[in-house]
């Protein structure tokens, strides 16, 4: 068995937490440009992942995910979150059209321990940059949304974790019938990020 | 070689929750199990995470697509108290910018001057067009009214001495101009007269801030520094002293402006508090009942109800600056809308209530077209269901 003699670099729980925070925030931005729930325009281009990224420079936006992505960085490094789901509905109607879906699977051994583990930095990049290049070409198969949408963040957490004032609990706003499509997944050794976008069938498919 | 992996995020939990637990309902509850088969039980839901899971989500939720349009407002005056915005029946938006009071026309976008003031007198604390349109009263901050007319570009008249101090909210009811005081008192004027104080009502004891007649003109709403809503009847009038409120309205814990009458619903007032409160109450006028209180985690800087539809909008301040729009009466909130960088202190109404405009001291002017286009649609059915039926009859 060879073994590969790549560089590892030491990940800590609290660096694991910021990287799995971050990458939410960029695939939440991404979502949104791609899926069009904000105009193109207000999206601006930065370089991550070794990608073109779009980042939303609209300031409402900009603060909830960020005041979001702090929250889940805090619950990360507790070991608590589960998984976050991003929803997007129809405004008019408020029925959910998409479902990201992000589990998380935390290494409890490295929450109680405080243990930290090793793996490249270069090769969770290049599993983070996968995922968003799967994000962008989804596209390509999810049915158009035509009409204005919102969108929504959901996390699940252990039922053992104390609110903060500025969350409260919620239904899963579940599809009904969805299709599904797993996406790539990526791991820092502490927390294993799973992807799937579940989405309600299109008319044009039925028979 | 087949493996089951078992896909977390595939599995029907609420099923597998419903065949674990419900399963057992038709045999005797009061049978004890055997503590192998309860353990057994406790340990496969808890590997489910089905007890283990609470779903949260974000209390304040995202905005909604920013404005439609934004308009420079330098030197807006960051004041609370004020009401420095409004937008006219001859569609024509009125807004103060330090001491200037400058005219925007709807129709063509196009802005004109109406008066600057002088540095001593200013900055103006408050304007509001009169129901026709073309006449609007700007106060200043020597507590000074003037009334002018925005077709000739002249003014009419300089009422003085109503109140020592300024005015920062005014309401129209025909040819009365309500205005209210920094000094507390809340002043009728009748702008044809010379003597033109022919009311005064007393009640608050610090600043006049909201100021809204009901739709009828037989009740008018004031909201104050001190945390007080009163309710003020027509029919109470007297003409040798002043006026005693019909209702003293307390529930508020911070100064009120935010004050909007119900166009669907006679009798009913909203109300929004400031910082400290952050509430939004409903009244019944009639009683003085509250009908219901919404936390809105906001300063509630202005209300407006929808002329449309059965939507109230709220405006706020920290930490957010957003529009809300709430559907009535169940409070649900319908839109965020941001895009304000500071405390959104004053909103005005299309005459065609499509259009929403705000200002904040961020020193921008921003449209929303959130009560959406009036429903052009439902005259166009009638009109085709009977040829001819345009045409009069002829017996």
């Amino acid at each position: 068995m060879a073994s590969r003699t790549v560089a590892k670099d030491i990940i800590t729980l609290r660096g694991s937490a910021a990287i799995v925070s971050e990458f939410f925030g960029y695939a939440a931005n991404s979502i949104l440009y791609n899926r069009g729930v904000y105009p193109e325009e207000s999206f601006a281009k930065v370089k991550k992942y070794g990608l073109p990224m779009l980042l939303t420079q609209d300031e409402g936006v900009k603060s909830f995910i960020t005041n979001l992505t702090a929250q889940l960085s805090e619950w990360l490094e507790s070991g608590k979150l589960q998984r976050v789901v991003m929803v997007i509905m129809s405004k008019a109607t408020n029925e959910v059209l998409e479902r990201w879906n992000f589990s998380i699977e935390t290494d409890s051994e490295v929450v109680e321990k405080s243990v930290s583990r090793e793996k490249s930095d270069r090769e969770i990049m290049r599993e983070i940059q996968a995922i968003m290049r799967q994000v962008a070409s989804s596209i390509t198969y999810l049915p158009c949304l035509d009409e204005p949408c919102v969108f929504d963040v959901l996390a699940y957490t252990d039922k053992d974790v104390a609110v903060p004032f500025t969350w409260i609990e919620s239904d899963p706003k579940l599809i009904a019938n969805p299709q599904m499509v797993k996406l790539h997944s990526f791991d820092t050794k502490i927390h294993k990020v799973d992807t799937l976008v579940s989405y309600k069938n299109d008319e044009w498919d039925e028979q | 070689m087949d493996r089951f992996i078992p896909n977390r995020s595939a599995m029907d939990f609420d099923y597998a929750h419903y065949m674990l637990t419900e399963g057992k309902k038709t045999k005797d509850d009061q049978t004890v199990c055997s503590p192998a088969k309860e353990a057994y039980r406790k340990m496969l839901a808890e590997t489910l995470n089905m007890n283990r899971t609470r779903i949260l989500a974000f209390k304040n939720k995202p905005p909604t697509r920013s404005s439609e349009r934004t308009l420079d407002a330098p030197h807006l005056v960051d004041d609370f108290y004020l009401n420095l915005l409004d937008w006219g029946t001859g569609n024509v938006l009125a807004i103060a910018l330090g001491n200037t009071v400058y005219l925007w026309d709807a129709s063509d976008s196009s802005t004109s001057e109406l008066v600057t003031v002088d540095d001593e007198n200013g900055p103006v604390t408050s304007v509001s067009w009169a129901p026709d349109g073309r006449h609007i009263a700007i106060c200043l901050n020597n507590s000074e009214v003037h009334l002018w007319d925005s077709t000739s570009n002249r003014q009419l008249r300089t009422m003085r001495g109503c109140h020592r101090s300024r005015v920062g909210s005014m309401a129209w009811n025909n040819h009365i101009l309500t205005t209210g005081g920094m000094d507390g008192q809340i002043v009728n004027n009748d702008v044809r007269i010379k003597s033109h104080v022919v009311e005064t009502y007393r009640g608050h004891q610090q600043e006049v801030c909201g100021l809204k007649w009901s739709a009828s003109g037989q009740q008018l709403a004031s909201g104050g520094n001190d945390n007080l809503v009163h309710i003020w009847d027509r029919s109470m009038a007297s003409s040798n002293s002043p006026t005693q409120w019909l209702h003293r309205l307390e529930d508020h814990t911070s100064a009120v402006k935010a004050l909007a009458w119900c166009p669907f619903q006679s009798n009913l007032l909203a109300t929004g508090g400031g910082g400290g409160d952050r509430t939004i109450k409903f009244w019944n006028t009639h009683t003085g009942t509250c009908l219901n209180s919404v936390d809105t985690g906001s300063q509630v800087c202005a209300l407006m109800w929808s002329k449309n539809e059965r939507e109230l909008l709220s405006s706020h301040g920290f930490t957010q600056n957003q529009l809300t729009l709430w559907k009535y009466p169940s409070m649900v909130k319908m839109a965020v809308l941001t895009g304000h960088t500071s405390r959104v202190l004053y909103m005005a109404q299309s005459p065609d209530g499509c259009t929403v405009v705000s200002a904040a001291g961020d020193e921008t002017l921003r449209f929303w077209n959130v009560f959406g286009a009036p429903e052009v649609a439902k005259a166009a059915p009638k009109a085709n269901n009977e040829p001819f039926s345009r045409l009069n009859r002829i017996r």
